[in-house]
């Protein structure tokens, strides 16, 4: 049987405030365990919460740049559970009238097509503290300064049909919050969070499978694995005459395998109703414009700018601008380089491979824009062939100059267009080869142009790549044409 | 000494008959020698009071004092007091010292009160009779057999027997003005978010209100004076001028109109309140006030409506107190449910256990839309029959209670006949409106309360008109035969 899977995603995206949704402390990452919470995270007697704005405003420039509708009257609700990293015993987050209503997010796929994907709405809520399990000698540790973190939550509708799909939507959902600056999308410190609703269904049935949702997967590899391998197990347990459970599933990366959580009939009775410690969040129309005016250039539109003013293919244009850092990169490079192609095609490849090869975020290379553009003059300009760039590439990277120049100038890797010392190679390399010589001069026009590039090749090597090609092409033939 | 009111003790100070310091430890030794006949307070702050009564005193010889420099005060055991144990009355906080002073504690200190201790209260001021406290039950000073009301039966009681001026409330069904009418006093609940929540412990977010208790309405109108006002603390306080209480007492009444709900004078309602209330109103007529016959026909849902909101609320505020962070945890709990459950049976009393449950019922999946969906509605209906009452009159007046104090012990054992104590206070908190209570007569020695009922933010009407049947009337003089 042919199946179809079906996914829907709820991200959790950290807000990049510097204090906390509903008191006045610091979010700050990596503080030692309970410095950054104050009476109100820790839920003293007595305490209440005060919406921070910037955190509603961050919430509005989601639902603007997802084209959503803004909810201008929307209400925070209790969400009841224990649990010793939630203060309180309940979490303030958004039900019935969340800040961000229906909108769409457009993910790019590998074979250039794109998809509209649903969001269902977005909602601003609070994050737990961590409950910390080592070193505690076999009691629990909470650490809460995390408790009280601004977030939203972003449930897609189940429009998801597969885990590349998954991840292209998560990596759009990345890019957005980070083009608006609303999060700084760290997913090793835990600032983008995913939850999959993952079922499947024969292709063609029209009413949805059971689903089982899978908890915290946090890296986009692990979402995309973690989803493989429980759509296989949905599989294999239908087609083995079993049924897929309603239940909450864990995501074990090391075993890459899902495990059963709690079942639906375990699921707690969050008894939401409204906050009554915090007024309706109304709205005025006028924020909302002049949120607007702040909006950058979303992902999408960059894209369609760089095909358009660039001319560079809508696979580059797309791979430069899923980070607003990359777009910037390749901005300024091309604008130093005054070649946009080939500043797209260095920062897409020798720059990218070198970033990942190092372990490095655009940020923290090693090698600037305006060095990058600098080093791509030299190629157009023909000092230095692509091959030299490269090493050129190499020595900036390692920090052995300032510029490209200075390292070209030091390690002496002009290209040689001289005709007077290119000639005297072409005739070295000519004595050194009387057979190929022969044959050249007996074979025909299809041959030769083949057999002229053995020897390019060889007064390359003898120059050790400084020969300028276009000069020993010109100088060959005529020794050569005779 | 005994029966100074706060504007007495201001008077005194002022012409300096005694010193802050003198007046401060006339009241410690007074709580010391008669306390223990009511268990008004559960702590006692003696020697920061003296501290800050001799620190007011120095404030006043340089001008630099406020408002109240150098009135001993009492406050609710409900209100966080910086580096005092704050108990809320329950086992489960009778380890907790408050780090920080909830902003009426804050606002007051600034005005130049002196903290004489923190009074008892029922358990999460879940109670109108102030059996529920940890700490033992309160005694009424006019009747030691009897209730002194509830929640803030402590405060009342304490004033009542002289062993504070004046003190702290709060409200969330009647909390006030029920002691305070059972005890003889004057006693205001202010408008839903005229007063700061931050740092009183919660029990109805929506309905819980500080105020202030005392023998006169003008002590009231002092008191409220530094209490009130916008807190960026607290999201539901309102960012509005503090109109001028005191200089607003005595605004002529002649011409306002005073609506009197039949509903408050059916079935239930003891014949000498009702009474009492009769003549009162003909007080009103002769300071030149209008009385007019209203209705408020939703009256009788007032009380089921409330006993789903309030304790809804209290089931989702209660649950902080949990045995992680602070506060009552049990013994050797043997994993987190075990901690949970018995740290919360262990640590509540009956009453609060009975509130959770009815709260978490009444928020379950599949209840929810008969219950509390359905009592939000209801509380739209009886806030809508206020709001058209106002549009004939300015005032609506009625009983505070449908009995006097009522024997202790007696309803402990049968909660609704206890909730329906307060049918006459209930709505005001569902509608958010001021209200106040004042002593206009006696019944076999037990003080009779008349409540006034303002429009929203109009507190400065009804202390008006309280303060100037005080100035007609001495029932506010009558000293309660335990008193000092």
């Amino acid at each position: 049987m042919e199946w179809e899977v079906v996914i829907g995603l709820e991200v959790h995206v950290q807000l990049n405030t510097k204090t906390k949704i509903f008191s006045g402390s610091s979010t700050t990452f990596g503080a030692a365990p309970n410095t950054q919470a104050s009476a109100v995270d820790l839920a003293l007697p007595g305490t209440l919460p005060v919406l921070n704005e910037q955190a509603l405003k961050k919430a509005i420039l989601f639902g603007l740049a997802i084209d959503a509708d803004i909810c201008m009257a929307s209400v925070f609700d209790r969400k009841n559970y224990f649990y010793p990293d939630l203060p309180k015993g309940y979490q303030t987050t958004q039900m019935d009238f969340p800040i961000v209503g229906p909108g769409i997010v457009t993910i790019s796929l590998s074979d250039g097509s794109s998809r509209d994907i649903r969001v269902h709405h977005a909602h601003l809520e609070e994050d737990a503290g961590k409950s910390l399990h080592e070193d505690y000698h076999g009691m629990t540790g909470i650490d809460l300064n995390r408790a009280g973190t601004p977030l939203i939550e972003i449930v897609s509708e189940p429009d998801l049909r597969s885990a590349e799909e998954a991840v292209a939507y998560l990596r759009k959902i990345h890019s957005i919050v980070t083009y608006l600056d609303i999060s700084d999308g760290d997913l090793s410190q835990g600032s983008l969070r995913c939850d999959a609703n993952v079922s499947v269904r024969p292709k063609g049935q029209a009413e949805y499978g059971t689903r089982a949702e899978i908890k915290n997967i946090n890296s986009f590899r692990f979402v995309e694995r973690a989803i493989k391998v429980e759509v296989q197990r949905q599989i294999e347990l239908i087609e083995d005459g079993g049924k897929v459970k309603q239940e909450t599933r864990l995501y074990d990366s090391d075993k890459n395998e899902t495990r059963a959580m709690r079942s639906k009939e375990e699921a707690n009775d969050y008894r939401y109703f409204p906050c009554p410690d915090l007024l309706p969040v109304v709205i005025e129309q006028s924020l909302v414009d002049q949120l607007k005016t702040t909006m950058p250039e979303l992902p999408d539109a960059k894209r369609q700018r760089f095909e358009q003013a660039y001319g560079l293919s809508s696979y580059d244009a797309a791979l430069l601008t899923t980070e607003r850092a990359i777009a910037n990169y390749f901005e300024a490079a091309a604008d130093a380089a005054g070649d946009a192609k080939l500043a797209a095609n260095w920062v897409n490849g020798e720059l990218s491979a070198a970033l990942n090869r190092d372990n490095l975020g655009i940020a923290n290379s090693p090698v600037s824009a305006s060095q990058l553009g600098g080093l791509i003059q030299r190629i157009v300009d023909n000092s230095i062939s692509g091959k030299i760039a490269k090493q050129v590439f190499e020595a900036l990277w390692n920090g052995e100059g300032d510029s490209a120049d200075a390292i070209i100038d030091s390690k002496g890797l002009k290209q040689v267009s001289d005709t007077g010392a290119l000639g005297a190679m072409v005739d070295e390399v000519l004595a050194a080869n009387p057979d190929q010589v022969e044959q050249f001069r007996g074979a025909d026009e299809g041959k030769r142009k083949k057999m002229l590039g053995f020897f390019v090749g060889q007064i390359m090597k003898a120059s050790k790549g400084q020969a300028n090609p276009g000069v020993i092409n010109k100088i060959l033939n005529e020794k050569l044409g005779g | 000494m005994p029966n100074h009111t706060v504007a007495d003790i201001l008077r005194g100070l002022e012409a300096k008959t005694f010193s802050s310091e003198e007046i401060t430890q006339q009241y410690l030794d007074a709580i010391v020698a008669h306390d223990p006949r009511y268990n008004s307070y559960i702590t006692v702050t003696a020697a920061a009071a003296l501290e800050q009564a001799r620190a007011a005193d120095l404030a006043r010889q340089n001008g630099s004092g406020g408002l109240l420099c150098g009135v001993p005060i009492a406050h609710k055991d409900i209100f966080c007091t910086d580096g005092v144990r704050t108990s809320c009355a329950s086992k489960m906080l009778n380890n907790f010292i408050a780090p920080y002073n909830a902003t009426i504690v804050t606002k007051l200190a600034q005005a130049g009160t002196i903290t004489l201790g923190k009074t008892n209260m029922d358990e999460f001021a879940m109670g109108s009779s102030n059996e529920t406290s940890f700490y033992g039950a309160v005694r009424n000073p006019w009747n030691t057999d009897c209730v002194p009301g509830g929640s803030s039966g402590g405060s009342a009681a304490a004033i009542a027997a002289g062993l504070a001026p004046a003190a702290t409330g709060t409200d969330t069904g009647g909390s006030i003005r029920q002691p305070a009418a059972l005890c003889g006093l004057t006693g205001l609940k202010p408008t839903y978010g005229r007063v700061s929540r931050y740092g009183m412990i919660a029990f109805a977010s929506s309905l819980d209100q500080a105020g202030p208790m005392a023998k006169t309405a003008e002590d009231n109108a002092l008191l409220l004076q530094a209490m009130a006002g916008f807190d960026p603390l607290d999201s539901t306080s309102m960012q509005l001028p503090v109109p001028d209480f005191v200089g607003g007492l005595n605004k002529d009444l002649k011409g306002l109109k005073i609506g009197v709900p039949k509903e408050y004078f059916s079935e239930g309602l003891d014949p000498a309140i009702g009474a009492a209330v009769e003549a009162a109103l003909d007080e009103y007529r002769k300071l030149g006030a209008e009385i007019k016959a209203i209705s408020l026909p939703h009256t009788h849902l007032a009380v089921p409506c409330y006993y789903i909101i309030a304790p809804a609320e209290a089931s989702a505020n209660l649950s902080r107190f949990d045995g992680v962070r602070y506060g009552y945890r049990c013994e050797n709990p043997k994993d987190l449910d075990d901690l949970y459950t018995r740290t919360r049976a262990e640590g509540f009393g009956a009453e609060v256990k009975r509130r959770i449950l009815i709260g978490t019922y009444a928020l379950s999946s599949g209840f929810y839309d008969a219950y509390y969906r359905k009592a939000q509605q209801i509380r739209r209906l009886i806030k809508q029959d206020f709001n058209e009452a106002f549009k004939e009159v300015d005032i609506i007046a009625g009983p505070t209670t449908p009995n006097p104090a009522f024997a202790l012990g007696e309803k402990v054992s049968d909660p609704l006949t206890m909730y329906l104590e307060d049918i006459y206070t209930i709505a005001v908190n569902l509608a958010g409106l001021p209200a106040i209570s004042l002593p206009v007569g006696l019944t076999q020695g037990k003080p009779i309360g008349l409540q006034l009922i303002g429009r929203d933010f109009d507190e400065a009407s009804l202390l008006a008109a309280a303060h100037q049947y005080q100035q007609r009337s001495d029932w506010h003089r009558q000293v309660a035969p335990g008193s000092v």
